[in-house]
């Protein structure tokens, strides 16, 4: 019975929403709330990720750069041409949707660590605009960003982000669930194993990988723009080489393709480093090893590993 | 008879060159529906690569390849199949991660309706597709005898349960016209026999099947027509009985021993 | 025209360091098919190691030596316990890895030494050479001439040494390397070990110039491996000459473009390659298409 629940295909969304009821009343002190809250975010990000590497089987280390462009379109938008924050959301998205459309088609002609460095090459190409055109975007240091306003009520507090992100998070674990379990998302794991059987049944496989990216993309540009009206300011880190690892590596570690994974992992890299407050000039290190023990070790990531040791041994 | 007004694949002059080797040298070849057309020839023969020119993954120097009378040369793979050609791979690109139902699903791909948006949203369109498409693909493997590892994963089954598995993916396409490189390669007797009445099954229903093989007892008995190619070009074509009595084709190919073995076939 | 040669001295200086980096991932990529992300790093260590140790009273000479050898073992250390273990695995898992041993070696060094950037004092002194109107420093004729010794050094080994030939060998085709009885596995430790002390020397005669920190490592892994590239994956003397004309490029964008974006040059140039350039300019293994 266990096993039939583990294979339906909504129960990692229910599960997820149980957690996310639970921890308010675990915890409520504002700091946690506020930790929470970057989870549900940068599992949100990573989840487009997931999409794009867990499914599609391409690899995008540069996908910070989506995330930044989603931040700095909540920041200047409101600031400088003087539109409304949500819609800036929006715009956000819409915009790294575009770029993503525009960068994909060329990048996607290539594979495996081609892909690799084109990517990080986008990333870090982003991330540099955002630094050097201080007119627009601040510089280094960044800029201050407006309060969000869903539909007239203004969100503030801990709380109030704790539930919009996770609500947002819902939706997105939502739709990607959706995708794999639909004709396109059996495209994107037909093309992930074999390109030539998968255009061998007619399928566009160029076509559907730009979909993913693109889908990927907008994932992150959402989740920047929460992140940067949850905290009020954004930076040029945001859309940083380190941040893009950490994404990738959110993905792997938790599970890739499987979205309950990409929340554990998101929790995992984003609880860690304030665990070690304590022990803040180890965390790179700490970073570093992880990484490469679970690339090493356990490829598949937690998640996909604990099921298929639950499935063995259930009827 | 051969070489109607318009035959169904009309493949003519075709030709690559790779660095100076021309691996296929003007070859011309003309299939009409519900019929079985054979290529042999020795290794290096070039056979595979005449498929990949015909199936759109290889982009032909010269020549042409027409479908239903369309000219289809140089079109991309994935067009291809729209218009009615579906093939399996010698090496076996099957979607190991998948299971078998789901690859024989993919293979419905093109007849499937929903959009990406439907898809996105989980409307309930989908899961009716999910159905429907599921339904078909249990047909298909149960057609090619493997319904009961439906639900297995691909890259645990056996080698000659997923040469069944590619044909099931292909035939999900509908086509017209099918390309099957090396089908009974690594069978053994009995599996050869059962894919012997598959061919014939899916010839009988409509659809033109054109086989790589290199089985000649099976070549010679479900033939309608064969093509023999040698060094990329073609030394004869024919009915079996006609290029198994051609005195290049023993001498360059078949040899004793095979000519024997045809004649076992026919008796 | 003193200006134009300004340029070329830097541009030649700073592409000699990314010549020796794309040296090194050519060495290791050829043995092994690994990209290595953690090239960058062994530039950091002898860096960083270097000053360190000067500072605690050692010559530069034994400083040099003790750093160069301490990111030699480091190479190795990185080949036994990251790279052996995942033999198999895909290439982005193998990026991974290499990219969390950078993040591992960068975390481990703002321990060890700090996050404060740091120079070494000019080899030579610091008077500038006055030629043809433009100032060369002493410091770029040792990197110059490091470089060269190094890659004329790398070429008479591999080409005139059993085991540099091994390594040519496996290279070329690992499995018949195996079956005519060489090591390969060794072989491969070697490409790593070669690497790193070729990326450590390069940080030592690069600090007084460069200045070095702990972090410096992850662009010059990017910069060498777009040389890399340009000239070609996998072809020695297309990394040399990749690495000097990225240098180049850089310097006179920043001198006559933009000097913000300077550090965009290697990457656009990276996307360049890939798109309109893929076998390099010396014919690398070309990038696979779809």
């Amino acid at each position: 019975m266990l096993g039939k629940a583990l294979r339906a295909r909504y129960t990692p969304l229910l599960v997820l929403a149980a957690l996310m009821v639970l921890v308010p009343l675990v915890s409520t002190s504002s700091f946690h709330l506020r930790v929470a809250a970057l989870v549900w975010i940068f599992a949100l990000a990573a989840l487009g990720l997931t999409i794009l590497m867990g499914y599609a089987g391409q690899v995008s280390l540069g996908h910070a750069g989506f995330l930044g462009i989603g931040a700095y379109t909540v920041a200047i938008g409101p600031v400088r041409l003087g539109l409304d924050p949500l819609l800036c959301l929006v715009l956000g998205a819409a915009v790294a949707g575009l770029v993503a459309y525009a960068v994909g088609r060329p990048i996607l002609r290539l594979k495996g660590y081609y892909l690799a460095i084109a990517t990080l090459g986008f990333g870090v190409i982003v991330a540099l605009v955002l630094h050097s055109e201080a007119e627009i975007t601040g510089g280094p240091d960044g800029m201050a960003v407006s309060r969000l306003s869903l539909f007239g009520w203004r969100v503030a507090g801990a709380a109030s982000w704790y539930w919009v992100t996770a609500g947002a998070l819902l939706v997105g674990a939502l739709l990607a669930l959706n995708i794999a379990a639909s004709p396109t998302g059996r495209a994107l794991r037909a093309l992930h194993d074999s390109e030539v059987a998968a255009a061998g049944t007619g399928i566009d496989v160029a076509s559907k990988k730009l979909a993913a990216f693109v889908v990927a993309a907008v994932y992150a540009a959402v989740a920047g723009g929460l992140l940067a009206a949850m905290n009020g300011l954004i930076t040029p880190e945001a859309a940083s080489f380190s941040h893009s690892i950490e994404l990738v590596a959110m993905v792997i570690i938790g599970g890739l393709g499987s979205v309950f994974g990409t929340v554990v992992g998101a929790a995992f890299l984003v609880v860690l480093p304030q665990m070690l407050t304590a022990l803040q000039e180890y965390e790179q290190a700490v970073l570093g090893l992880l990484i490469m023990v679970f690339m090493i070790f356990l490829p598949q990531g937690i998640v996909p590993s604990i099921r298929a040791y639950l499935m063995e041994r259930l009827p | 008879m051969n070489g109607g007004p318009t035959s169904l694949l009309d493949v003519s002059d075709i030709g690559i060159a790779f660095g100076g080797l021309k691996a296929v040298d003007r070859v011309s070849f003309k299939v009409e529906a519900g019929q079985v057309f054979s290529i042999i020839g020795p290794n290096g023969a070039g056979k595979t690569t005449l498929f990949n020119l015909v199936t759109g993954i290889y982009r032909a120097s010269q020549g042409k390849v027409r479908l239903a009378g369309e000219d289809i040369t140089g079109l991309a793979p994935h067009l291809l199949v729209r218009r009615g050609m579906a093939r399996t791979f010698q090496n076996l690109q099957v979607f190991f991660r998948m299971s078998a139902v789901e690859n024989v699903m993919v293979g419905c791909h093109l007849s499937e309706r929903t959009s990406f948006l439907a898809d996105l949203l989980g409307l309930p369109a989908v899961g009716r597709q999910n159905r429907v498409t599921r339904e078909r693909a249990m047909e298909l493997l149960d057609k090619v005898g493997l319904a009961p590892l439906a639900d297995a994963s691909a890259g645990a089954l056996p080698y000659g349960a997923l040469k069944r598995l590619e044909i099931a993916r292909a035939l999900a396409a509908s086509p017209k016209i099918l390309l099957l490189d090396e089908p009974a390669a690594g069978c053994n007797p009995v599996e050869t026999e059962a894919m012997d009445h598959l061919i014939a099954d899916i010839a009988r229903s409509g659809v033109a099947v054109v086989l790589i093989e290199h089985d000649m007892k099976l070549v010679m008995k479900i033939s309608d027509r064969v093509l023999v190619l040698a060094q990329g070009r073609p030394l004869a074509e024919g009915p079996p009985r006609a290029v198994r009595d051609n005195p290049d084709v023993i001498a360059a190919y078949l040899g004793d021993h095979g000519a024997r073995e045809a004649d076992r076939a026919h008796g | 025209m003193s200006e134009f040669l300004q340029l070329v001295f830097s541009g030649l200086t700073v592409g000699a360091i990314y010549a020796l980096i794309a040296l090194g991932f050519t060495l290791i990529y050829n043995a092994s098919d690994v990209i290595n992300f953690a090239q960058g790093d062994f530039v950091m260590i002898g860096g960083m190691g270097t000053v360190f140790l000067m500072a605690s009273g050692l010559s530069l000479p034994l400083a040099t030596l003790i750093a160069v050898v301490a990111a030699v073992g480091v190479g190795l250390l990185l080949h036994r316990l990251a790279i052996e273990p995942a033999r198999g695995a895909s290439p982005v898992t193998l990026i991974m890895i290499t990219i969390g041993a950078s993040i591992f070696i960068k975390g481990v060094a703002q321990i060890v030494f700090d996050k404060q950037f740091h120079s070494l004092p000019a080899f030579s002194g610091d008077a500038p050479i006055p030629i043809g109107g433009a100032t060369l420093l002493p410091q770029s004729l040792w990197v110059l001439g490091t470089a060269i010794g190094l890659v004329v050094a790398l070429y008479l080994f591999l080409e005139h040494t059993l085991v540099g030939k091994g390594l040519l060998a496996t290279a070329a085709n690992r499995l018949a390397a195996k079956l005519v009885g060489i090591n390969v596995t060794l072989i491969l430790a070697m490409a790593f070990g070669l690497s790193a002390a070729i990326g450590a020397l390069a940080g030592v005669v690069a600090t007084p110039i460069t200045l070095t920190r702990y972090d410096i490592g992850t662009l010059f892994a990017l910069k060498g491996f777009a040389a890399a590239m340009l000239g070609g994956m996998g072809n020695p003397l297309g990394a040399v000459v990749g690495g000097l004309l990225i240098g180049l490029l850089e310097t006179f964008g920043a001198g006559y473009v933009s000097s913000t974006y300077k550090d965009a040059v290697a990457f656009l140039m990276i996307l360049f390659v890939l798109f309109f350039l893929p076998r390099g300019l010396f014919g690398g293994r070309s990038v696979e298409r779809v």
